[in-house]
């Protein structure tokens, strides 16, 4: 509500409200009375097109695989070898994680891309829910593997003893920033993206309707628009990436302490 | 088919290998995890003052809130914001330093 009125620009009785779209609507008499808004429908929907397209992408199981079903076998790959590659063997056990969170932000960046869809991952309780959920997993994996001997790791070897005072909150003050990091990256880069959407087509529009000189003038707003459209599905499946890489890293040190 | 893939060298799983690193999908390892996105200067400053900003404030708020606890207000406020900026830089240096190598 206070965001609202903040967000307004107004010019010539037209306003551009940039922030109106990450506003959450309650759907109907039941999704009034349990919270389920527009966002938590795209995030069904978005699950569901994973599981769809796992479900029907392996069922040919075929030795020449038609289209859907290498789309399947390449978004499964690419997740393993990312484990894999990154955390070590172990990075197996952690697959079914990365790739179910991976999966549930590239859905996130993408269908919010689609006019009319809606980015849940421009809220930050939902990025923050992602990263608290790594940062519980990673630091219980920790636990498991290390027990106590986990809280060395705020002790690198090799520094003088007499560093410790500095050296320990520093390190715990990096550790327990990396879920802020995560969460605050994700839903930066989606909210910056889609302002910019919306700012440059309210552009066309204010343009479009200064008359015949003014359609002219929207065109150069309009390209922008498009090619800016590009950039952000680069930023979706970027940041989906750098999410669930990060992750990965984040685990290579809970197994590994180093 | 077979032979025809045969005839241009290696095993199929040669071929392939060669044909993904091409593609730039197997980073070689000991590159970097995060080569990718740091290749981009835009991509490398937005990093960088993610986890700059995000050290500072989670530092602040520890800070704020020992300072309620002990009654030391702003004493270790102003000591963690200070650490936070240390500790920003340090997570970045060493991100830097992974990315380089």
């Amino acid at each position: 509500m206070l965001c609202k009125g903040r967000g307004r620009v107004a010019a010539e009785g037209f306003h551009i409200k940039p922030l109106e779209q990450f506003e959450l609507t309650r759907l109907g008499a039941v999704g009034g009375s349990v919270n389920f808004t527009q966002a938590n429908l795209v995030m069904v929907l978005g699950a569901a097109m994973v599981l769809a397209l796992l479900y029907y992408g392996s069922r040919p199981a075929a030795i020449v695989p038609g289209r859907l079903q290498s789309a399947a076998e390449l978004a499964y790959s690419f997740i393993h070898d990312m484990a894999v590659e990154q955390i070590g063997p172990e990075g197996k056990r952690f697959f079914p994680f990365v790739f179910t969170l991976f999966f549930f932000v590239l859905m996130g960046n993408l269908l919010g891309l689609i006019p009319f869809g809606f980015t849940y991952t421009s809220h930050i309780a939902v990025t923050a829910a992602l990263a608290l959920l790594v940062f519980v997993i990673m630091t219980g994996v920790a636990l498991m593997r290390h027990g106590l001997h986990f809280f060395s790791y705020f002790f690198p070897k090799g520094v003088p003893i007499f560093l410790a005072p500095l050296i320990v909150p520093l390190e715990i003050i990096s550790y327990l920033t990396r879920p802020v990091s995560l969460a605050i990256r994700l839903f930066g880069n989606m909210v910056a993206g889609h302002v910019m959407l919306v700012v440059l087509a309210s552009f066309v529009v204010m343009m479009g309707s200064a008359g015949a000189l003014g359609i002219v003038g929207a065109a150069a707003p309009l390209a922008l628009n498009v090619a800016f459209m590009g950039f952000e599905l680069l930023v979706a499946a970027l940041q989906a990436y750098v999410f669930a890489i990060l992750t990965c890293i984040y685990l290579h040190d809970a197994v590994h302490l180093h | 088919m077979e032979e025809d893939g045969d005839s241009a060298g290696g095993s199929f799983e040669d071929r392939l290998r060669a044909a993904r690193s091409r593609q730039g999908m197997d980073v070689p390892p000991g590159q970097g995890p995060l080569r990718q996105e740091g290749s981009s200067l835009l991509g490398l400053g937005v990093r960088v003052v993610v986890e700059l900003v995000s050290a500072v404030l989670v530092a602040g708020v520890i800070g704020l809130y020992l300072d309620r606890w002990l009654h030391t207000r702003p004493a270790l406020l102003i000591v963690f914001i200070v650490l936070g900026g240390a500790a920003g830089v340090l997570t970045v240096w060493r991100q830097l330093e992974s990315t380089m190598r």
